[in-house]
């Protein structure tokens, strides 16, 4: 054969090259932290320390995980259909009504299983119906979900403001905001985890909905690799005419994709709300929803990669507030940037080291059978 | 000596294990139309690629005008004064007639001064050549024979003096044909150069000079067009090739399984590609399509099995119509006994990223005995594999493996494994072998012949002549949308070599 088929082993393709990606991020932003004064070396033992180093700064990690595992799962199962919605941001951000108003509702009477389970629908429920319109324009109009998502980003960002301005901001209140929920609008903790290992959690806000964000792993996995519809899914993905060969209706497979991936992001809504703020806020999505795009890139569309790729990225998230408290020279925005990079590298510019590896293994396994076909001889 | 404007010497151009050229010489003589023609396959298009610049040839030299000349890139070969107008428009389709023949040579990042001179060049070269077009019309707007004629216009424009067409009359009704004929006579008559690439036997006899023929990447001869007859030339094309050795019985053919009526499909740029187009396929029966690649065989292919929508036509599987016209659903046709193994099976038959019991139940999905309520009985899927790998030897022999690590033989041998396996009444097969290696052919061949035998009405399209010829009872010709004749499979190469290059009167032809 005169081009030998190069494939890399799955060591390589999920372990090292994602490794390779995130070393050379974390060496760009060590140049960004030398830059301005500052130890690299020390600001990467600040991070791994504020992170991990102690139970509040772990269970701050994980919170933020909780978020970026919903957002990573929607853009990851839009992904596999082929379509690339970047509209998690605003789909999560008014999922936060269908979280919202089952907590203004019911707190006062139901216990809080039974609200959690009314907020798990409806954040479903609007943030599947927040993608349905793109989704829809896509499968019957041909507009793009690149576009269109982008566009209801901004569509949400303004009408949540107008909704909590002018509808659910309590009367004679300042803040632009809901009144708080009652206990049983409000998420356990999951101090009990830490206790266990015999770690105190203190403030930290990691609550129930990290482990729904597990559980929503497992049926995402499920869904994709071992059902009917998660088959015609993949085939849209990888080839558009064999699904059209096959009898695969495209716009139906669109549209209900696009509104599983708009349910996952607005899952998302819970953590927020009901396990930490306990009412909704202006901006509590907070960039979570981009973020997810990155986390789905550097987990290659699998939840088994998504997890440990949210916890990375919590830990930026936990990490870096914690670097611009003890280092004044690096600000929030200095942190923003190493994010950013972390970012480019992991997410964007996912295959930049690919053809050189790639190469790398195919002179190995090409010496390799140079010497059988020697021994052969 | 300078009579000759291009020379080629020992061309050889080989793509991985295809050669497509090989030891190509050619001279064209200055101020005549050089035919060249051949099967699809047969090596033209390569060689006008390298004449263009678009490929490199791995040996050989090119010569314009006498002088040796290295044609890199097709900037080259412009500045070489070669020309070319391609099968597929290299027009932008929302700029003017105007902006397209300036695109490229703008001169200046201004344009004004370079609108004023090309409006003054267009019309000079619209007089000279009767090249009439409105030089601030919309290119989408205009008909296809027009787009044409912009092409050209476009290379003139250039100071071409050799002028390249690559099947220039595919997209033509017969009338903007005849006006491009008129067209190239005259420009032969200013002192220029065409080289004309067809497989229409007519187009060479009506307006070239020269011919050359190309068979399987081989120059095979070259005639002067007033010398030859179309006979000599069709029988050079297809060459006496020896039949494929198919064990075979007679038919004995029972009802009528598929039945098309007056079936017209149209693609995306409006053309007709399927021409009010009737017959039927029986039961025990293979009916092979004939012709050359581009005539319409996908588009038919795709409408009856509910992929493309006709525009007009009726078609009936086991006696009941199938929606052509409307939301025919392949899913459907399937459960209707309608098995259809496709002409591209990489991109259309098989999913190349799935493993190969993902793509053994493509199309069959919805089947029960892959699920087990809304999830995919995954032991169920891998057995049914597992089997089929079995029975049609497919290799390496493990479902999990994934597609595109299997050899083109072996990909096509799950295409046929799926298909045949479902016990359909109708078999719809496009380009069995395109690709497979001789030992799979063989096999695949077999296979076909099986179904017959077994009663299934069979519908084979190829565009190997040969491989119509082994295996069809009976033999229908496609030529530009129509099907212009029906054979018996033993009919002469030649004979059936005239109707897929558009001579009809056949019979008169060949006595």
């Amino acid at each position: 054969m005169s081009v030998p088929y190069a494939k890399l082993p799955a060591w390589v393709d999920y372990g090292l090259i994602p490794l390779i990606n995130l070393a050379v991020a974390f060496a760009v932003a060590g140049l960004v932290v030398l830059a301005v004064g500052e130890s690299p070396v020390r600001a990467a033992g600040l991070m791994i320390q504020g992170a991990f180093g102690y139970g509040e700064g772990i269970g701050f990690t994980l919170y933020y995980a909780t978020n970026f595992i919903f957002t990573g799962l929607a853009v990851a199962v839009a992904f596999h259909c082929g379509l690339f919605n970047i509209g998690g941001e605003g789909q999560a951000y008014v999922a936060g009504l269908g979280v919202a108003l089952p907590c203004l509702w019911l707190d006062q009477f139901a216990p809080w299983y039974l609200v959690f389970l009314a907020a798990i629908v409806g954040s479903a429920l609007a943030g599947a119906a927040w993608a349905l319109i793109p989704g829809w324009l896509q499968a019957k109009r041909g507009s793009h979900v690149v576009i269109t998502t982008i566009m209801f980003n901004f569509i949400a960002s303004s009408l949540m403001v107008y909704v909590l301005v002018d509808v659910l901001k309590p009367a004679g209140s300042m803040a632009p905001q809901t009144r708080a929920f009652a206990e049983s609008g409000q998420l356990p903790r999951l101090d009990w985890m830490f206790s266990w290992a015999g770690v105190d959690m203190g403030g930290a806000p990691f609550n129930l909905s990290f482990l729904l964000a597990l559980v929503m792993a497992g049926v995402v996995w499920a869904v994709i690799w071992r059902t009917r519809l998660g088959y015609e899914i993949r085939t849209m993905g990888h080839s558009p005419r064999a699904a059209a060969y096959a009898g695969i209706r495209q716009s139906r497979i669109i549209i209900i994709t696009m509104m599983m991936s708009g349910a996952l992001a607005g899952m998302m809504a819970l953590n927020p709300i009901m396990g930490d703020q306990h009412r909704m806020q202006l901006d509590f999505v907070g960039g979570a929803g981009f973020v997810g795009i990155a986390v789905a890139l550097m987990g290659r569309s699998h939840p088994v990669g998504i997890v440990p790729a949210a916890i990375l990225f919590g830990m930026l998230y936990q990490g870096g507030a914690e670097i611009s408290f003890e280092m004044p020279q690096i600000s929030r925005d200095m942190i923003t940037i190493i994010q950013g990079l972390v970012i480019l590298f992991a997410g964007a510019l996912e295959n930049m080291f690919r053809p050189a590896i790639t190469a790398f293994f195919a002179t190995l396994g090409g010496a390799r059978a140079d010497k059988s076909i020697a021994a052969a001889e | 000596m300078n009579d000759i404007a291009i020379e080629l010497k020992g061309i050889d151009k080989k793509f991985g294990l295809v050669h497509a050229n090989k030891n190509i010489n050619l001279s064209v003589r200055k101020g005549t139309i050089h035919g060249i023609i051949g099967e699809n396959g047969a090596g033209k298009s390569t060689l006008m690629s390298i004449l263009y610049g678009f490929y490199q040839a791995d040996t050989g030299d090119i010569f314009v005008d006498g002088r040796k000349t290295v044609i890199r890139d097709p900037n080259a070969a412009i500045a070489a004064g070669i020309g070319m107008v391609h099968q597929h428009f290299m027009l932008v389709e929302n700029f003017t007639v105007l902006e397209n023949i300036m695109l490229g040579a703008e001169e200046s990042q201004i344009l004004n001064a370079g609108i004023t001179k090309a409006r003054q060049e267009l019309k000079r070269l619209e007089e000279e050549y009767e090249l009439e077009v409105d030089p601030d019309a919309i290119i989408e707007e205009l008909p296809v024979g027009l787009q044409q004629r912009v092409e050209i216009l476009k290379a003139l424009y250039r100071g071409a003096e050799i002028l390249i067409l690559d099947e220039p009359t595919g997209v033509l009704t017969p009338a903007e044909a005849d006006h491009l004929f008129r067209i190239l006579e005259q420009l032969k008559d200013q002192g220029k150069t065409i080289l004309l690439i067809t497989h229409k036997l007519r187009e060479i006899m009506a307006v070239t000079d020269e011919v050359s023929v190309m068979r399987r990447g081989e120059m095979v001869a070259t005639r002067t067009t007033a010398e030859t007859s179309v006979e000599e030339l069709a029988e050079l094309m297809v060459g006496r090739r020896v039949l494929l050795h198919v064990e075979k019985g007679p038919a004995s053919p029972g009802d009528v399984l598929l039945s098309v009526e007056n079936l017209t499909v149209r693609d995306s740029r409006g053309v007709d590609m399927v021409r009010n187009v009737s017959f039927n396929v029986r039961a025990g029966e293979i009916v092979g399509i004939a012709g050359v690649a581009g005539n319409g065989q996908s588009e038919l292919l795709q409408a009856i099995s509910g992929i493309r929508r006709a525009v007009t036509g009726k078609v009936l599987l086991q006696g009941e119509p199938i929606h052509v016209t409307g939301k025919a659903d392949p899913s459907d046709l399937r459960h209707r006994g309608l098995a259809h193994v496709p002409e591209d099976r990489q991109h259309m038959g098989l999913v190349l990223k799935f493993d190969e019991s993902e793509n053994s139940i493509l199309g069959y999905h919805d089947d029960p005995k892959y699920l087990k309520g809304m999830f995919l009985d995954i032991d169920a899927i891998r057995n049914d594999a597992a089997d089929k790998i079995e029975k049609y030897d497919i290799r390496p022999p493990n479902p999990r493996l994934k597609t595109a690590n299997f050899s083109g033989g072996n990909q096509q041998k799950i295409v046929l494994a799926r298909e045949m396996e479902r016990d359909p009444a109708v078999l719809v097969i496009g380009q069995p072998t395109r690709g497979v290696d001789v030992g799979a052919i063989e096999f695949i061949h077999k296979r076909i012949i099986e179904m017959r035998d077994a009663g299934k009405a069979v519908l084979l399209v190829s565009v190997e002549l040969d491989e119509i010829r082994s295996l069809a009872d009976r033999v229908l010709v496609m030529f530009d949308g129509r099907i212009v004749g029906e054979r018996a499979p033993d009919t002469s190469e030649g004979e059936l070599g005239l109707l897929m290059a558009g001579v009809e009167d056949t019979k008169e032809a060949a006595q």
